[in-house]
């Protein structure tokens, strides 16, 4: 699905260089559910942005969904953009002055859906991520949590094949993460692609594979396990959420 | 259906945001206001100058005579110039160009007038029948003088419709006899005058029964004409002529300027036009201007809010907004606010313009301040127009924004 061959991406500064991706080699299959994990400045965010066509690179490679993706137009990013990707930001990005269900259905606006259509979609989505009561709600009038699921439903909406997150729960507390987190577990086992920009070893460790970043080069990739080594990374007291949020219908568990 | 949605959008982001739009709307308003109020005012000046000239026909040549001021020919300075019916003779037959011609005759001293006991002052002009076209007046009973009224010095009056309502009040006055400084006068005809109630006071005899009955011998006091539609250098050399054929006759130096007064009205009325499109250019530069205030106004207010909504246009890129669609909902906007506020203004204008003519009333030098319907259109055109332009820079600039940077969490 993603496929990363010695990517290299460097910032101009006022008088030399920032080389932010220095080299960066990475596959990443259909389906999988991947972290991202690095200190701040390790380049985890500007990779995410290259991944999901927001910001160009300097040389190497990226094939995405099989095209290779060079220096385009504004325009034809912005394409792909919205019929392959979905994005979910650590502050959420909701537009302000627009209710939930406008907001995930504002990717439909631009594929140019039917209004009628795309805020039936919209509610769809809502319910889906257990908000189907708060669709007329404007994102002030919802918790952290809450703004997250109506961010997650308009990534989803537009059906797309990666969803990149940048630190999804970065603004949650512990509880309200792993809520999230359990939305997007699920959106994953439907067979979308999931990316997570994270520092946070509790939301690494629900993934199936972690990438840990350091100084724009990739250190470590593998199992949660093999990466944090054999120490069991979650504490007991989240076991115990975990287990009971997995089991349960989300709609019912996550309307917190 | 896709056209109704992006309407449907920008009303939402208007909607939403009241203050910014207002304060977009509000300076477009204000432009179009002042434009239209300029206009309708310059209109209204223009009407004033045009009323000031209904009076008289605006294609009339006068003459008057004066005092010669330089020697000519072996002869002083100082000799009094005095015209008699052979200039008027001289100048009807001899001058081309010449289409109505009258010439005047002061009668000297107090002139009362008196019927059946009635006595009053007023203003008797002694002239000729085509005194009508230079004054244009309106005869509303019986007739106006006639050349045989000349010819037969009959003692005939054409009274002012004021003249009638003072000194006849109801009664019929036409066939009666009025006297005019004791000299009885058969009314036969009555006029009115757009000029005002002053011109309705006045009383016209023929100049032939008024030069023998006062004492004017052949004098005339003044000579005046139409010209008919000449241009401005046709009337210049009629009046031209007109001197040279005087001079020769009274003796004078044809440049002695105070020998013989001329007044041209079409040269004067051809200054007015002339002033008149200065001022109507004049205030399409300010009104324009002031628009332009406008515009430079929204268009610095758009870009604030492109800035504003710098995250909001990031978020719409990352979820798939083009930077076409961006520029394109951000230069509708524009158009919107400016239109709507740009017709606001419009009509606000038109209502003020309709309450200034109201308050001013029937002033002389301003009259029915008002735009027409072609200003209307071509002042909604420009509105259209400053919008797009208003919008187009803003809307760039979003276009421009690069979601990365928009969606930074700093």
């Amino acid at each position: 699905m993603i496929r990363l061959t010695r990517l290299n991406k460097s910032y101009p500064m006022a008088s030399s260089k920032l080389h932010v991706l220095k080299g960066i080699d990475l596959s990443i299959a259909p389906g999988e559910l991947v972290a991202i994990m690095g200190a701040s400045g390790s380049g985890k965010s500007t990779l995410l942005n290259v991944l999901g066509l927001l910001d160009g690179y300097d040389d190497g490679d990226y094939h995405l969904d099989g095209q290779r993706i060079g220096q385009m137009s504004e325009t034809k990013a912005a394409g792909l953009r919205a019929s392959l990707l979905g994005f979910v930001f650590q502050s959420f990005n909701l537009i302000p002055f627009k209710t939930a269900v406008e907001n995930v259905a504002l990717p439909l606006y631009y594929q140019e859906v039917p209004r009628r259509k795309r805020n039936k979609l919209a509610e769809e989505y809502l319910d889906r991520v257990g908000l189907a009561d708060r669709a007329g709600h404007l994102p002030r009038e919802l918790s952290g949590g809450q703004q997250q699921r109506v961010a997650i439903a308009r990534a989803l909406i537009s059906n797309p094949k990666v969803i990149l997150a940048d630190e999804p729960t970065g603004a949650l507390d512990s509880q309200t993460s792993l809520e999230v987190m359990e939305v997007l577990r699920e959106i994953n086992a439907t067979g979308v692609t999931l990316l997570i920009v994270t520092h946070e070893r509790e939301v690494a460790a629900r993934t199936r594979r972690v990438i840990r970043l350091r100084d724009g080069r990739i250190e470590g990739d593998g199992p949660p396990e093999t990466v944090f080594g054999t120490a069991s990374p979650a504490p007991a007291a989240f076991a115990h959420v975990v287990a009971s949020t997995s089991d349960s219908a989300p709609a019912a568990v996550l309307a917190t | 259906m896709i056209e109704i949605d992006t309407w449907q959008e920008i009303f939402d982001t208007v909607r939403k945001n009241k203050l910014r739009t207002f304060l977009t709307g509000f300076s477009v308003a204000w432009g179009i206001l002042m434009l239209i109020v300029l206009l309708g005012s310059g209109q209204g000046l223009s009407k004033g100058v045009e009323y000031g000239f209904r009076d008289d026909a605006t294609n009339s040549i006068w003459i008057r005579s004066g005092q010669t001021s330089v020697p000519w020919k072996g002869l002083r300075p100082g000799r009094t110039v005095q015209f008699t019916n052979e200039d008027y003779d001289t100048i009807r037959e001899g001058v081309k160009g010449v289409e109505h011609i009258t010439s005047r005759f002061f009668i000297r001293g107090t002139l009362t007038v008196a019927w059946h006991g009635e006595t009053s002052s007023f203003d008797v002009r002694a002239v000729h029948p085509d005194h009508q076209h230079l004054e244009k007046s309106i005869v509303t009973e019986g007739r106006f003088l006639n050349p045989t009224d000349v010819d037969e010095h009959r003692k005939v009056a054409v009274i002012g419709e004021r003249v009638k309502a003072q000194l006849f009040r109801a009664a019929p006055a036409l066939g009666e006899y009025l006297e005019i400084k004791g000299v009885p006068f058969q009314v036969v005809g009555v006029f009115t005058d757009v000029g005002g109630e002053g011109e309705q006071e006045k009383i016209y005899i023929p100049i032939s029964t008024a030069q023998r009955t006062y004492g004017g011998a052949n004098k005339v006091a003044m000579i005046m004409m139409t010209v008919g539609d000449a241009s401005v250098d046709e009337s210049q050399a009629i009046a031209t002529d007109l001197r040279l054929r005087v001079a020769e006759r009274h003796d004078f130096d044809p440049d002695d300027k105070r020998a013989v007064f001329i007044s041209n009205a079409v040269v004067e009325f051809q200054r007015f036009v002339d002033l008149m499109g200065g001022i109507r250019a004049f205030v399409w530069v300010i009104g324009i201007g002031t628009l332009l205030a406008g515009v430079v106004g929204v268009s610095n207010i758009m870009m604030i809010a492109v800035k504003e909504r710098t995250k909001e246009i990031g978020i719409r890129k990352a979820v798939g907004a083009t930077p076409l669609s961006v520029m394109s909902l951000i230069l509708k906007e524009a158009i919107l606010v400016t239109g709507v506020a740009g017709y606001v203004g419009l009509v606000a204008g038109v209502a003020l313009l309709e309450l200034m003519s109201r308050s001013l009333g029937e002033s002389e030098m301003f009259r029915n301040p008002e735009v027409d319907f072609g200003v209307a259109v071509s002042a909604t055109l420009l509105l259209v127009v400053a919008g797009g332009v208003a919008g187009f820079f803003p809307a760039r600039k979003a276009a421009a924004i690069r979601p990365v940077e928009a969606l930074r969490d700093e």
